[in-house]
C-alpha cells in the first residue's frame, strides 16, 4: 500500500504522455519524410512529384500505407521463419528507442508543474544513442540471413561491414564533443549552447566527419550500397514484402529523423536560438526551433541523396578507414589540445 | 580524319588534395541540384490541364454533320481511295423518304469503318474529301484491350447532333483551306 502511495503517479502520466506524443510525432515525420522525400526528388528533377492524392499529394503516406497492408505477405520456403519476422520488428525498434533520450526543449509549466520535454534524462545520453544505433545493424544482418538469399546476405554483410567501420568514426568525432563539454548528456550539451554560441564553431571537423558517418550509419546514399537495386535487387530486403519491407523502409527514415535530431543538439544548439530572453516564450519556441533544424537535416540528407551517386565497396572502406578515422583522430588531438590551452 | 572537334586527350594526372577529397565537386553537384529545385518545371497535369495544340495535329478522326444535324457524308470512297493506308472501308446506301433530316444527300454510308491500328494519320482523306465530312481532330485516340475495338465504326466517328456534341474542327479546317490555295497558286 505504501508503496503504492509512494509511486508517484503525475510523473508516470506525464511520461506515458511525453513518449506517446514524441513516438506519434517520429511516427508522422517519418511518414511525412516518404513524401517529402518524393518531392526533393522531383523538384530537383524538374518533376512535379506525388500530386494524386489530396492537395500536392498530401495524403500520400496514408496510400502507401495502405497499399503496404493489403499486399501479399510472402515468405521465402527457405527462410528462418522466426529470424525473418522478428528482423523488422527489431529494425524498428531499435529505430524508434533512440529518440527517447534528445531534449526536445526546455521546461515547460502547465497547471503549475514543470514539465521536462525530454523522455530521459540519461547522464550517458550520446552513448545510448551510440549503442542503440550499432545495435541496429542486428536487424538488417538478421533479416539478410533469415532470408536465405545470397544477394540479402551480400546486402547484410555490406551494411554490417559499413556500419561497424563507420561507427568508429562517429565514435571518434563525438569524443572531441564530450571532451569540450566535459559531459555524455544531451540536455547538458543542449544547455551548454545558448544563443548561437552552438558546438559546431568549435567543432567544424568533427560535425563533417559526423554527418558523413550518420549518412553511412543510416545506409543513405552516396552509402546505400546495402540496398542498391542495380548489384543487389534490393540487398537485405529483397525478399521481404508487404508491411515488412514496410518496416525496413520506414525504419530507415526514423533513424535519419532522429539522427538529423541528434545533429541538431550535438552540433547546432539543440531548442537554442538566438535573440530571445530565456522566457515564457522561450519555452514554446524551442522545440519549434528543433524542428526546424530537423527538417533542414533531413532536407540536406534527401539533397545528397538525389545529388551524388553510389559510392563503390572499396571506395567506401577507403574513406572510412583511411579519411575519416586519422581526421577523427586529428581532430581529438586538435580538441585536446584547445581544451588544454584555452580552459580556465 | 577528324570528324568532331569533341574528342578530348586522355590525362592521367594524379589528384590534387583538393580534387581527392571530394568536397569542391560535392558542393558543385549540390549547388546545381539546389538551382533544380527552385526552377519551375514544365509538366502539364496532363488530363487536368492541357496544351493547345498545333493546327497540323491530326488524331482521331471525325465525321461532320451540316448546320441542321445532318451527316455530310455521301460514301463516295474517296477517301478509302486516297488512304494509303487502307484503313477505311465503307458500304452505301440510298436515302428513304423521311430521312432528309439525317443524311443531307441522296446516298448516305450505312457502314463507315476506319481501322485505327492501319490508320497512319496522315491527313490525306481529309484532302480527298469533296464534301469537308471527314476531319482529323486533336483528340487522342483512346487506347483499348483487344484489336477489334480499335475498328471504330459510326458509333465512335460521328459527331453529336446536340450543339454541345459538336467537335470544333475550325481550326484544321483553315489549315487545310490554306494549304489547297498555297498548293493551288503554286500550279
Amino acid at each position: 500500500m505504501s508503496l503504492f502511495l509512494l509511486f508517484d503517479w503525475a510523473l508516470a502520466i506525464e511520461k506515458i504522455i511525453l513518449v506517446s506524443v514524441v513516438f506519434a510525432i517520429t511516427l508522422g515525420v517519418a511518414a511525412y519524410s516518404t513524401w517529402g522525400e518524393r518531392k526533393v526528388a522531383a523538384f530537383m528533377q524538374d518533376r512535379m512529384g506525388p500530386s494524386r492524392a489530396g492537395w500536392g499529394g498530401i495524403l500520400q503516406p496514408i496510400a502507401d500505407g495502405v497499399k503496404m497492408f493489403t499486399k501479399e505477405d510472402f515468405m521465402p520456403n527457405q527462410a528462418e521463419r522466426w529470424l525473418y519476422i522478428l528482423a523488422p520488428g527489431a529494425f524498428m525498434f531499435v529505430a524508434a528507442m533512440t529518440s527517447a533520450v534528445i531534449p526536445w526543449g526546455t521546461e515547460l509549466t502547465i497547471f503549475d508543474k514543470p514539465v521536462t520535454l525530454q523522455v530521459a534524462d540519461l547522464n550517458i545520453g550520446i552513448l545510448y544513442i551510440m549503442g542503440f544505433v550499432s545495435l541496429g545493424v542486428y536487424g538488417i544482418m538478421m533479416g539478410g540471413w533469415a532470408s536465405n538469399n545470397k544477394y540479402s546476405l551480400y546486402g547484410a554483410i555490406r551494411a554490417s561491414s559499413q556500419m561497424i567501420s563507420y561507427e568508429l568514426a562517429m565514435g571518434l568525432s563525438v569524443i572531441a564533443v564530450v571532451m569540450m563539454t566535459g559531459t555524455l548528456s544531451l540536455k547538458e550539451m543542449a544547455i551548454q549552447q545558448p544563443g548561437i554560441n552552438w558546438n559546431i564553431w568549435y567543432q567544424p571537423l568533427g560535425f563533417l566527419i559526423f554527418f558523413v558517418c550518420a549518412l553511412a550509419e543510416c545506409n543513405r546514399a552516396p552509402f546505400d550500397l546495402a540496398e542498391c537495386e542495380t548489384e543487389l535487387i534490393g540487398g537485405y530486403h529483397t525478399e521481404y514484402s508487404s508491411m515488412k519491407l514496410g518496416f525496413f523502409l520506414f525504419a530507415e527514415y526514423i533513424n535519419m529523423f532522429v539522427s538529423s535530431a541528434v545533429i541538431s543538439t550535438v552540433y547546432f544548439g539543440g531548442y537554442n536560438f538566438p535573440g530571445i530572453d530565456p522566457g515564457w516564450l522561450y519555452g514554446f519556441a524551442g522545440p519549434l526551433v528543433l524542428f526546424a533544424k530537423i527538417f533542414f537535416f533531413i532536407f540536406v540528407f534527401m539533397w545528397i541523396r538525389w545529388t551524388l551517386p553510389r559510392f563503390r565497396y572499396d571506395q567506401l572502406m577507403h574513406l572510412g578507414w583511411k579519411s575519416l578515422i586519422p581526421l577523427a583522430i586529428l581532430n581529438m588531438l586538435l580538441t585536446g589540445l584547445g581544451v588544454l590551452l584555452f580552459s580556465k | 580524319m577528324q570528324l568532331t572537334n569533341r574528342s578530348k586527350n586522355v590525362v592521367n594526372k594524379k589528384m590534387s588534395f583538393a580534387e581527392r577529397i571530394y568536397l569542391v565537386a560535392i558542393a558543385k553537384g549540390m549547388w546545381i541540384t539546389l538551382k533544380h529545385f527552385f526552377r519551375k518545371n514544365n509538366t502539364y497535369n496532363y488530363p487536368d490541364t492541357q496544351r493547345t495544340y498545333a493546327p497540323v495535329y491530326r488524331g482521331w478522326h471525325v465525321l461532320k454533320r451540316d448546320a441542321n444535324g445532318a451527316e455530310r457524308c455521301t460514301a463516295c470512297g474517296l477517301c478509302a481511295v486516297a488512304c494509303p493506308a487502307e484503313a477505311i472501308t465503307m458500304t452505301a446506301a440510298e436515302r428513304e423518304r423521311g430521312e432528309e433530316k439525317l443524311y443531307r444527300e441522296e446516298k448516305y454510308a450505312a457502314v463507315y469503318e476506319i481501322n485505327m491500328l492501319r490508320c497512319i494519320f496522315c491527313g490525306l482523306c481529309e484532302e480527298a474529301c469533296p464534301k469537308e465530312a471527314i476531319f482529323l481532330t486533336d483528340r487522342i485516340v483512346p487506347s483499348d484491350y483487344v484489336r477489334q475495338g480499335f475498328i471504330f465504326g459510326k458509333d465512335m466517328l460521328v459527331e453529336g447532333v446536340e450543339p454541345e456534341k459538336r467537335v470544333d474542327v475550325s481550326v484544321r479546317q483553315k489549315h487545310i483551306q490554306e494549304k489547297k490555295q498555297a498548293a493551288a497558286a503554286a500550279q
